[in-house]
């Protein structure tokens, strides 16, 4: 830990697996991680929005991220978790992941940035693709997958 | 000294002293002669002369000053209210606005220095004085001040020198009457603490120590033990002895901070000798009644103006509470409601297993009593009378009133009416947006109105109640109302609309195109309003307050412009409802009636369901299609419809089941999933689930 603390240059991932791909999230977006628990639907939402639960209290909506990256939808296993993340200090929202792997400290010349292709919404959603040993992560762009929301709804 | 800890504070007094000023001005203007407006409006103006120096706004202090030397003239009965000193009084107040604004947002009270508006004061305040030369003597010199009083008889004057009704035992006129033969001088005394002062005894304490150390108290009234326990008002008398002069014991007095004012003059010796009253009444305690009743008349005149200015609401009663703690509490306000449910629920499950557990039933409801009264005590904390909102309007519209030429009046009435806090900070600005339009759009020129046979001065009306579980509020005038074919027209020609459309929508339909963004009817552009930018902003305010806007308007005879407003923002009474399988929430405050409907009596007009309720006409909104639900009841069964409203719309929602009418703390599900509006935002039940909430004026 002190380690990643004093090299300015790193920084700590949580590494989700989505399938047999493997994302990396910022662990500063993270404010939680839960089991998967009874979501309330909430009707003309997005589809890839599942819905809403409630996490002590708090009403926090749910996506998918399998449905927001076209994957087919999944199926939940005692496995599957819920990461609540924190885009900004008001709003919380949270997404749905096959499983949480480990925490990963990763340098930045470990990542190797990402070309975006705009025919490709989907790359938008990864600030880079990191290295470690024989393992490829990428990356998301927290801010990118929850902007893109709020143009949606305007 | 450091102040910026009292800075807060400042403000907030200062807010509501200018406030103050600017009410009674106005009343002033109406009644010039009413003496407590004046004393009211000289306390007002005194305290923030006091406020804003000892702060250190030496600029505020001095314009402050001015003003109050007119105030003072005015309530002495040398001056009298003329329109030009009224509104040089109201440049005045607006100065000293300014100057709070940047207090409040700088720190500093700037470098305007308003001189102009000084100079004019200093002016008036020559001629006021000029017209009536026989008051000669300066105000300042107190020695003046006392005979002058004594001369006059200023009501006001001799009833706040309480010291007079003194009744003194024969050791304390014997000190006087040696102290007055010894070449001192005996003072009644009458010290005013500033009913803004939080420790009364302290500064108490203060005058006698400063009063000790010019001379002697012989006597103090109240008793000083009760002075020292703060049994007093507002003000305390005594009787000094002291080498001093008059204006020397005033100017110690006034040196200590919080004073109001102070009254005193010299006793002299056959005062103490003479009082034939005291002594008789000294003497025939028993049956001296009518002796007793001239000598205690003063006193009880002093009281009965005492009573009747503490049931002003001049100073409200109030703790400045953090609004953050109060949501602390009102969040854990939630979470107990939250808990109860559960208990409910549990209790609810194991009816059928368990018989006899009606000692757990009794302890359910005591605490469903106990959350619900907590819930509501918390709410009415966070309730705020909207009267801190409207009772700057008056001296708007008056303001409206001279600068385009319209002669108006603004009644106001509800103004008791509470809402939350939140709504309160909000709602500001909508009602003088409509205020605004009223008086510059709705009103019409005198002339005009003359010609029409109305009275030539317009009525705004802004009226507020309560309404269920909302709170109404009206924007009334009598002016010419709203002409739906000017406004078909404009939308024409703006191209909001086509010609076709426009033939097809009724009158109610193109009024409330008024609400679009960037549409002004106004002809000419104002600086008062008219940039096309009003009642979209009021409607969008408002929406997201959780109320709805509507007009109504009658061509000739003026418009109404009604808002409603939840009463409360976190937690209502609800109706729960099953749809399939899920359950939604709708708001008590917008149900009717429910009503079980024979599938036969469903109609159609249109291709749309309706119903014919009790000669109503009404149309169904079959729930499970809107929000995608798979309906668990089979077709031919009876219709469970419940009946909502939305302003004098109304419509039926078909559900498949009820299942009882509940509170719930309303949460929101945050911005980032889209649901076109229809859902107003979630809650929590007692077992856990999310239920949704729906929202009754976007699906009507």
């Amino acid at each position: 830990m002190a380690e990643n603390v004093s090299t300015m240059d790193s920084k700590q991932y949580i590494v989700v697996e989505l399938g047999n791909e493997q994302y990396g999230i910022d662990i500063q977006y993270i404010d939680n991680i839960v089991r998967m628990q009874r979501i309330t639907r909430v009707p003309k939402a997005q589809n890839f929005f599942k819905g809403v639960i409630n996490l002590r209290g708090e009403v926090i909506p749910v996506m998918s991220l399998r449905l927001k990256f076209d994957f087919e939808e999944e199926e939940y296993t005692n496995k599957t978790r819920i990461l609540i993340i924190k885009p900004d200090a008001q709003a919380s929202v949270g997404i749905i992941v096959d499983a949480v792997k480990e925490v990963l400290t990763l340098s930045n010349d470990m990542i190797d940035k990402v070309a975006r292709d705009i025919n490709d919404e989907r790359t938008a959603y990864l600030s880079g693709v990191g290295k470690h040993e024989d393992r490829l992560i990428s990356i998301l762009n927290i801010g990118e997958i929850f902007m893109e929301k709020e143009a949606e709804n305007a | 000294m450091d102040v910026s800890q009292y800075l807060e504070i400042f403000i907030d007094e200062t807010k509501e002293h200018l406030q103050s000023l600017n009410e009674q001005l106005l009343i002033l203007e109406k009644e010039p002669e009413n003496e407590n407006t004046i004393n009211e409006i000289f306390r007002a103006a005194h305290t923030l002369k006091g406020m804003s120096g000892t702060m250190g706004y030496k600029r505020m202090q001095n314009l402050t000053h001015n003003m109050e030397n007119i105030f003072s003239e005015i309530r002495n009965g040398k001056m009298s209210v003329t329109a030009t000193i009224v509104d040089l009084l109201f440049k005045g107040l607006d100065a000293l606005e300014n100057y709070l604004s940047n207090i409040s947002t700088t720190g500093d009270e700037g470098t305007e220095e308003y001189t102009e508006i000084i100079t004019q004061l200093d002016v008036c305040l020559k001629q006021g004085l000029g017209e009536m030369p026989a008051a000669a003597p300066s105000a300042n010199a107190a020695a003046a001040v006392a005979v002058e009083e004594k001369a006059v008889e200023t009501a006001s004057a001799s009833e706040k020198e309480k010291f007079r009704s003194f009744k003194y035992a024969d050791h304390e006129k014997h000190a006087m009457n040696e102290a007055i033969a010894t070449g001192q001088h005996a003072y009644g005394i009458t010290v005013y603490i500033q009913e803004t002062c939080l420790l009364k005894a302290a500064r108490a304490f203060l005058v006698f120590k400063t009063l000790e150390g010019l001379g002697t108290v012989i006597k103090s009234e109240p008793a000083v033990q009760d002075i020292e326990d703060e049994r007093f008002d507002f003000d305390f008398s005594m009787v000094l002895i002291t080498k001093e002069s008059l204006e020397a014991v005033k100017k110690a007095i006034m040196s200590v901070s919080e004073v109001d004012s102070v009254y005193l003059s010299e006793i002299k010796e056959e005062e103490v000798a003479m009082p034939k009253e005291v002594v008789v009444e000294q003497k025939t305690e028993a049956n001296g009644n009518t002796a007793a009743a001239v000598a205690q008349a003063p006193q009880a005149a002093a009281e009965k103006k005492q009573a009747a200015q503490t049931s002003k609401p001049v100073v409200n009663r109030s703790v400045r509470v953090d609004i953050e703690k109060l949501d602390d509490l009102m969040n854990l306000v939630s979470e107990l409601i939250i808990a109860k449910n559960g208990l409910v629920s549990i209790n609810n499950a194991d009816d059928a297993t368990k018989q006899n557990n009606s000692g757990f039933n009794e302890q359910i409801e005591y605490l469903e009593r106990i959350t619900t009264n907590l819930h509501t005590s918390v709410m009415k904390v966070r309730m705020v009378p909207l009267e801190s909102v409207v009772n700057r309007f008056p001296r708007m519209i008056r303001d409206l009133s001279k600068k385009l030429d319209k002669k108006m009046e603004l009644y106001i009435s509800g103004e008791d009416t509470e809402l939350d806090r939140t709504v309160i900070d909000e709602i500001g600005d909508p009602l003088l947006h409509l205020l605004r339009n009223a008086a510059d759009h709705g009103l019409e020129s005198n002339e005009e109105r003359a010609a029409l046979g109305k009275p030539e001065t317009g009525s705004i009306i802004l009226n507020a109640f309560q309404e269920g579980n909302n709170v109404v509020i009206e924007v009334k005038d009598d002016g010419k109302g709203i002409d739906a074919e000017k406004i078909k027209a404009k939308a024409i020609a703006k191209g909001t609309i086509t010609a076709e459309q426009g033939d097809a929508m009724t009158d109610k339909e193109i009024i409330d195109l008024l609400f679009r963004p960037s549409f002004s009817t106004a002809e000419k552009i104002s600086d008062v309003s008219g940039r096309g930018v009003g009642l979209d902003v009021v409607k969008t305010k408002i929406e997201s307050l959780g109320g709805d806007v509507e007009v109504r308007t009658t061509l000739g005879q003026g418009s109404n412009f009604i808002i409603r407003l939840p009463l409360t923002l976190a937690i209502i009474q609800s109706l729960m409802v099953e749809l399939g399988t899920e359950k939604y929430a709708i708001p008590l405050g917008s149900i009717q009636t429910i009503e079980d409907i024979p599938v036969s009596d469903v109609k159609y007009v249109q291709t749309k369901e309706v119903i014919n309720l009790r000669g109503t006409v009404i149309p169904l909104i079959r729930l499970n299609e809107v929000l995608d639900v798979e309906s668990v009841k089979a077709k031919d069964e009876n219709l469970t419809v419940v009946i909502v409203t939305k302003g004098d719309k109304l419509a039926g929602f078909v559900v498949d089941n009820l299942i009882g009418q509940q509170e719930i703390v309303i949460k929101s599900i945050g911005k980032y999933i889209n649901n076109s509006k229809m859902i107003s935002g979630a809650t929590i039940l007692g077992d856990g689930e999310v239920a949704l909430i729906l929202d009754v004026n976007t699906l009507v």
